[in-house]
């Protein structure tokens, strides 16, 4: 495993976030530690073995599907960064 | 102060009298709350206005016996959300969140009569073993204001070992629950996965996440668990077991005759401080003298729990995560003026820098050609925990093992090593691992930092009956803590 600076910001990019190089240089060396650590699973013979997501039984709860109030949407927007009173606003996508 | 005999179920039957108001109960936390929070800094927000007025109305109207919290003031971790109040997470991204709705549990609470006082603070998003990565504030440990109080649920630990309120309710993700409060010397159970519903829980690790009741003794927990616990449509993970009366529950047994108490080979022997050691020590002589039988029971991957727990716990985060990207709620940077510019400032200003870490680590173990080895991993593995505590559990009722390998730490100590902080988990995330609950209690104060040490009781799933038992015979057997030494 090779978890350097340039590694540290392709991972960042991925997930939507940004670091400075400063930043990337001593998470780098954290993730290395930690990952590293996480390694130590490779000791485990997991041959065979069922993986194990969710402690809950309840996988697919199917329900009638019927109208019920939920949120209004004033106090959706409400907490919105932007907005125009029915749609939240994001920075335009399609340039002309 | 508020008369530290003074518990939630005490108070209840006071209040259900009419021995005493509302008003005058909400009155004693809050001068508690005045004179503990200028050196705690435990609460993110006080709803003093709301809750005298809302306890001037109930005086008004008179104890209500249906309600079986009436009057009774509490505080809810600020992961969980709470309608017009806001829900900050502890984090900048959130920091103007009010949400438009209450979560389940604390709709429960509310129609059980509890009185809301404040949100409790956290490490962001709960990620976080101290309460230092909260982005508000940092809170300090009751027994010594130099040391952290345990985390993620460090301000409700905190606010109750100094009598802030009655109950709080805190969120435990690997230990977030039980190690606040074994550093704070109060109670804090971590429910059986499915037992109270997750809705209104800010999501950070959900198939491991539970939010549970942190309070200054056992019945006052039992209280609490009968009134969040239960089956709730709006979380499909949620359980429809039937809800028993957990305080009733605790009068039918004195003592631990025919207990067996499974101490796991792998617990014990790991490395812990030997003040630790000793208190945990005499709690298990404690509980043999009240009739229980202690066994040795093998746990063979316990070693293996946090490296699984965490890929497990990370990869959820970075997925949970997500949704804070400027749009519909929390933060957004207004400068950028392209909407992929704008995710990525906006979650690179807003979120800390531990968070960022778990995200990014998230994203590394789920990203293609490191799935298998990581994720699918570290669920078979999880399996595997699982079925170590199944077979335990054919030997013994219930498992005793500490809470931490050390008693509280001095804030900034750890700061600059997440790996060090992460292994404090060690006996703590097992259980979230295997979707099992657990209780911890205070077991004494440590020999050598005068600190409270926790001692922790785990049990089969659905089994918080007989570990609310077992705890509150051995709290009794042990005795109370004194009154915490920094607010003397």
């Amino acid at each position: 495993m090779n978890i350097d600076k340039e590694y540290v910001t392709r991972i960042a990019s991925l997930a939507r976030l940004e670091t400075s190089p400063d930043q990337a240089e001593k998470f780098a060396a954290q993730f290395r530690d930690i990952i590293g650590y996480m390694d130590s699973l490779n000791l485990v013979d997991t041959t065979g073995v069922e993986p194990f997501y969710s402690p809950s039984e309840n996988i697919s709860v199917l329900r009638e599907d019927e109208r019920r109030a939920t949120c209004r949407r004033r106090e959706i927007l409400a907490n919105a960064p932007r907005h125009d009173g029915e749609y939240f606003i994001v920075p335009k996508i399609i340039q002309r | 102060m508020y008369k530290d005999t003074r518990t939630l179920i005490a108070t209840r039957r006071l209040l259900q009298d009419g021995q005493v108001k509302v008003s005058e109960v909400i009155q004693e936390c809050l001068n508690n709350i005045c004179k503990t929070e200028p050196t705690l800094k435990a609460l993110l927000n006080i709803q003093e206005e709301q809750a005298m007025e809302q306890a001037r109305e109930m005086d008004r109207q008179g104890p209500d016996t249906n309600k079986p919290l009436w009057g009774i003031p509490m505080t809810i971790k600020d992961a969980i959300c709470t309608r017009d109040m806001p829900t900050t997470c502890g984090s900048r991204i959130l920091a103007n969140f009010t949400p438009g709705y209450d979560a389940t549990l604390v709709h429960r609470l509310k129609e059980a009569g509890a009185v809301i006082l404040g949100k409790t603070n956290l490490d962001e998003f709960a990620m976080g073993s101290s309460t230092e990565n909260s982005a508000l504030q940092t809170t300090h440990n009751p027994w010594d204001l130099s040391r952290v109080p345990g985390g993620s649920s460090g301000g409700s630990a905190a606010s109750m070992a100094a009598l802030q309120s009655l109950g709080s309710i805190g969120t435990d993700t690997g230990g977030s629950i039980r190690q606040p409060a074994s550093f704070c010397g109060v109670v804090g159970m971590k429910p059986t996965y499915g037992r109270v519903s997750r809705y209104g829980l800010v999501a950070f690790g959900s198939s491991l996440e539970q939010a549970g009741p942190i309070t200054t003794c056992v019945p006052d927990c039992a209280a609490l668990m009968s009134v969040i616990s239960g089956h709730d449509l709006l979380d499909s993970t949620s359980s429809a077991a039937p809800v028993p009366d957990y305080l009733g529950a605790l009068e039918r047994r004195n003592d631990l005759k025919g207990l067996r108490i499974g101490l796991p080979a792998q617990y014990w022997e790991k490395k812990m401080s030997p003040e630790v050691y000793t208190a945990c020590n005499h709690a298990m002589q404690t509980a043999r003298d009240a009739g229980a039988e202690t066994v040795t029971v093998d746990l063979p991957h316990a070693g293996h729990a946090v490296a699984a727990y965490y890929i497990i716990a990370m990869a959820e985060a970075s997925s949970n995560l997500a949704r804070y990207d400027g749009v519909r709620y929390g933060y957004r940077d207004m400068e950028a003026t392209e909407l992929l510019d704008m995710y990525r400032r906006t979650r690179s200003r807003a979120l800390g820098e531990e968070v960022q870490r778990r995200i990014m680590i998230g994203t590394y173990v789920l990203s293609a050609g490191y799935y298998d080895a990581y994720f699918k991993k570290a669920a078979q593995v999880r399996r595997l925990i699982h079925q170590d505590f199944m077979r335990a559990f054919e030997d013994c009722d219930v498992i005793c093992s500490p809470v931490v390998p050390f008693t509280a730490f001095s804030i900034g100590e750890k700061v600059d090593d997440p790996l060090q902080l992460y292994l404090m988990d060690i006996f703590t995330s097992s259980i979230n691992l295997a979707g099992l609950p657990g209780i911890s209690i205070p077991a004494g104060l440590g020999g050598g930092s005068g600190m409270p040490v926790g001692i922790q009781i785990l049990g089969p799933a659905f089994s918080e009956e007989l570990l609310l038992q077992s705890a509150c015979v051995l709290e009794q057997a042990l005795g109370p803590l004194p009154l915490p030494t920094a607010l003397i």
